[in-house]
């Protein structure tokens, strides 16, 4: 592998494992592949006004947020359940430690949260005596293996079958088993017990219905329904931003979410969760709690234009179609987020002096913008957020090399004289090397920074003898002499002599 | 038919692909256009924006606008540089009315090289041959930010004796991205080279784009990684054969 000169070494090994890259590589692209034939104009005509009303809905949501989630909470009782406002993390873990107190409950069974990631819920839970048990089946594995997710939408997306067995034969002392449809079933079977003694079920949320008071779950496997109905109490962990005004929304995100996320047009199953049972009902969960946790969300909201990050719906079609996430893979970001939303979710809640580095690394192509269902302007806050960090190191009056690099090359760049004489230069420097031609090595005493880094990947064009105005200035001193074949222009030299004539 | 165009050479191609602004050029003039190079120009300010040095980006970009305030048509070697002046502008100077109003007024006359060929001098066939396979590169500023897509193509499709193959990434990032090309040089690297794979993949003779930087980054890699096909501006398959 080739040296590396990424500011974050710790991209490198990521870039080094070509095998991983691959897989990555090929397992995203069969998730871009199904989501363009599912949004395609034949599929689904209307895609592009769907991602403008579901844009609206948010806007809209966020920034009536207070009153949105008041109306929820107010609807959620109505239902029989209620409402628990956690400022952070230690607080969802400590009304989760009481609930199971009174419960004299040990098991909780979890269904597949990012926001519950976000806050370490389970690692918090073990260290108090309880067993969470993840019960999708990648979050299940990745508990085993005591990793994050690597994906949003598919947690396990980098492991292959056979890392799976090795963790199953050493976590479970099982016998080896490669097939993936059997180490389901091992998986299955481990996890039905599980829901059988669990008291407390623990999800997130896709969608909080304000005039409804229902919480929306969206899966494949099934385990969300049970984790959720199965124990005696079902708790749902989400962030204040998952709140929409109302039913009728669904019809929008529902025909966005599964399309993006995986290619399918609904998910295997939706579930609208509204409230404890009822009498006469015969199933459902006997108390039924929201627990809305802010975490740094009411600090992102006070930016009004880059709190669009919060309308993400955590579809996963950005990190899918992301170049750098297709050669990173998701554990090289520096929050559960990964990808392009992590990229702009991370400075905003966690500082921008964190991980300066992150919104730097996207070459800006902007394909996460196109594909977002509810076009969030991924590639302009990324720029944004650029131009915010730059800011803050320099009033901080830290780390000045480029800055003052690009107040040498702003001076340049608007002074043409300077411009002509460093262009003159440069090529003069540069020339004996190569008469426009390319280079796969520098001098030593040249091969260094830029040049260096880009050395590294790929070969140098060195600057030709003469810049495009020293050929134009030949080429207007040859005019008349050197016309075009009359045929294809006969006008030509009349004309072109009116051109602005140098200095 | 307006007569007086004027270019601009993003410093990338004056400095380092001189021949791509003289084809541009050529091709403008074959049409009928008298074209102006205004002397003073430099860089549309993209470097310093990208970077989040957005001072330094309105230094350079207040220069390019007293530089061509009064041109009539500007037309640019590069989607990027154009989605810089057309776009990005605007968003430099959002807190500055009198520069915001200079920008709005400027926006409807910066043209990328392959739209003004197509709507404004209203023409698919510039007359030019170029026997050989090609494939077209998507540069992601023109496909996304200025939503050009099949215009190149269909310029390509009328050269006498080109075949176009499509790549199976066409629309994929060449991994250039400016700065992040040295500041993240094994990521963007690891980008080119899938780029380089696809385009070999094709068995073109050569692969053509609107955009200079991401025919660097894809020379060079495909030069780094032994694969012998030529990297081509469209206008220098366009000024092929004629002139
Ligand atoms: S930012 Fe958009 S594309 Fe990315 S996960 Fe969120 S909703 Fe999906």
């Amino acid at each position: 592998m080739k040296e590396i000169t990424a500011i974050q070494p710790q991209l490198h090994p990521a870039l080094a494992n070509t095998r991983l890259q691959l897989a990555i590589y090929t397992a995203t692209g069969r998730l871009v592949d199904k989501r363009k034939s599912t949004v395609d104009a034949d599929s689904l005509p209307d895609y592009q006004e769907l991602r403008t009303q579901a844009n609206d809905i948010k806007r809209h949501a966020i920034d009536h947020l207070d009153h949105y989630l008041e109306l929820f909470e107010r609807n959620v009782e109505a239902n029989g359940g209620k409402v628990i406002w956690c400022r952070d993390g230690k607080e969802v873990v400590d009304f989760l430690l009481t609930l199971a107190k009174q419960r004299k409950s040990k098991i909780l069974v979890k269904s597949k949260s990012m926001t519950t990631e976000e806050i370490h819920l389970n690692d918090h839970l073990e260290e108090h005596g309880l067993e969470p048990v993840e019960t999708d089946l990648g979050e299940y594995i990745l508990q085993l293996a005591h990793e994050k997710p690597y994906h949003i939408v598919a947690p396990a997306l980098h492991m292959t079958r056979y890392e799976v067995a090795d963790l199953f034969e050493e976590k479970l002392q099982l016998k080896r088993e490669e097939v993936p449809e059997k180490q389901t079933q091992i998986a299955r079977g481990i996890l039905r017990e599980k829901f059988l003694e669990a008291d407390i079920g623990v999800s997130g949320a896709n969608f909080l219905v304000a005039d409804s008071g229902a919480v929306v779950l969206v899966e494949n496997e099934g385990n969300a329904r049970l984790s959720t109905t199965a124990p005696k109490v079902h708790v749902a962990v989400a962030g204040i931003e998952k709140v929409i005004p109302r039913a009728q929304d669904l019809a929008t995100f529902l025909k966005l979410l599964g399309r993006s996320g995986t290619g399918q047009q609904l998910t295997v199953y939706t579930s609208f969760l509204s409230g404890p049972r009822r009498k006469g009902e015969i199933d459902g969960p006997e108390e039924f709690y929201v627990v809305l946790l802010d975490n740094g969300r009411t600090k992102v909201l006070q930016d009004a234009d880059k709190r669009q990050a919060l309308f993400c719906i955590r579809c996963g079609a950005c990190l899918n179609i992301c170049p750098v996430y297709r050669r990173i893979g998701g554990h090289n970001y520096p929050w559960v987020y990964s990808g392009p939303i992590g990229a702009i979710l991370t400075p905003q809640f966690k500082g921008l002096d964190k991980d300066p580095w992150l919104p730097h690394a996207s070459s800006l192509c902007g394909a996460c913008g196109e594909v977002c269902p509810v076009k969030i302007e991924i590639p302009r806050l990324l720029l944004e957020l650029r131009a915010d960090i730059e800011q803050a190191k320099a009033a901080k009056g830290e780390d000045k090399s480029e800055k003052l690099g690009f107040q040498a090359w702003a001076k340049l760049m608007s002074s043409p004289q300077l411009y002509r004489a460093a262009s003159a230069a440069g090529s003069w420097v540069l020339q004996d090397m190569g008469d426009g031609g390319w280079s796969s090595k520098l001098p030593f005493f040249m091969n260094l920074g830029p040049a260096k880094g880009w050395l590294s990947a790929r070969d140098m064009p060195l600057p030709p003898g003469e810049s495009f105005r020293q050929l134009w200035r030949n080429r207007r001193k040859q005019d008349g002499t050197q016309a075009q074949p009359a045929q294809t222009q006969p006008s030509r030299a009349g004309k072109t002599s009116q051109g602005r004539q140098p200095e | 038919m307006p007569t007086r165009v004027s270019i601009f050479v993003t410093c990338l191609v004056d400095q380092l692909f001189p021949k791509v602004g003289i084809a541009m050029a050529s091709v403008l003039e074959r049409l009928g256009y008298s074209i102006e190079f205004r002397e003073d120009q430099t860089c549309c300010g993209q470097p310093a924006f990208n970077s989040g040095f957005r001072e330094e980006a309105r230094t350079v970009a207040r220069h390019f606008l007293d530089v061509f305030d009064d041109a009539e048509y500007i037309v640019l070697p590069s989607g990027s540089c154009t989605a810089m002046c057309g776009h990005h502008f605007a968003e430099l100077f959002r807190d500055d009315e009198a520069m915001l109003h200079r920008v709005h007024a400027m926006e409807p006359r910066i043209w990328e090289f392959s739209r003004f060929l197509l709507e404004v001098a209203k023409t698919e066939d510039v007359g030019a041959s170029f026997p050989a396979k090609v494939t077209y590169h998507d540069s992601c500023h023109a496909l996304r930010e200025l939503g050009i897509k099949q215009g190149p193509r269909r310029l390509l499709h009328h050269v006498r004796g080109l075949e176009l193959v499509e790549m199976d990434t066409a629309e994929e990032c060449c991994g250039f991205g400016g700065t992040f090309s040295v500041k993240f040089a094994e990521l963007s690297g690891a980008m080119a080279r899938t780029k380089v794979e696809s385009i070999r993949r094709t068995g073109a003779a050569a692969v053509v784009s609107i955009d200079s930087s991401c025919l660097m980054q894809i020379e060079g890699a495909m030069r780094r990684e032994g694969l012998a096909v030529k990297a081509l501006h469209l206008a220098e398959v366009l000024a092929g054969g004629a002139a």
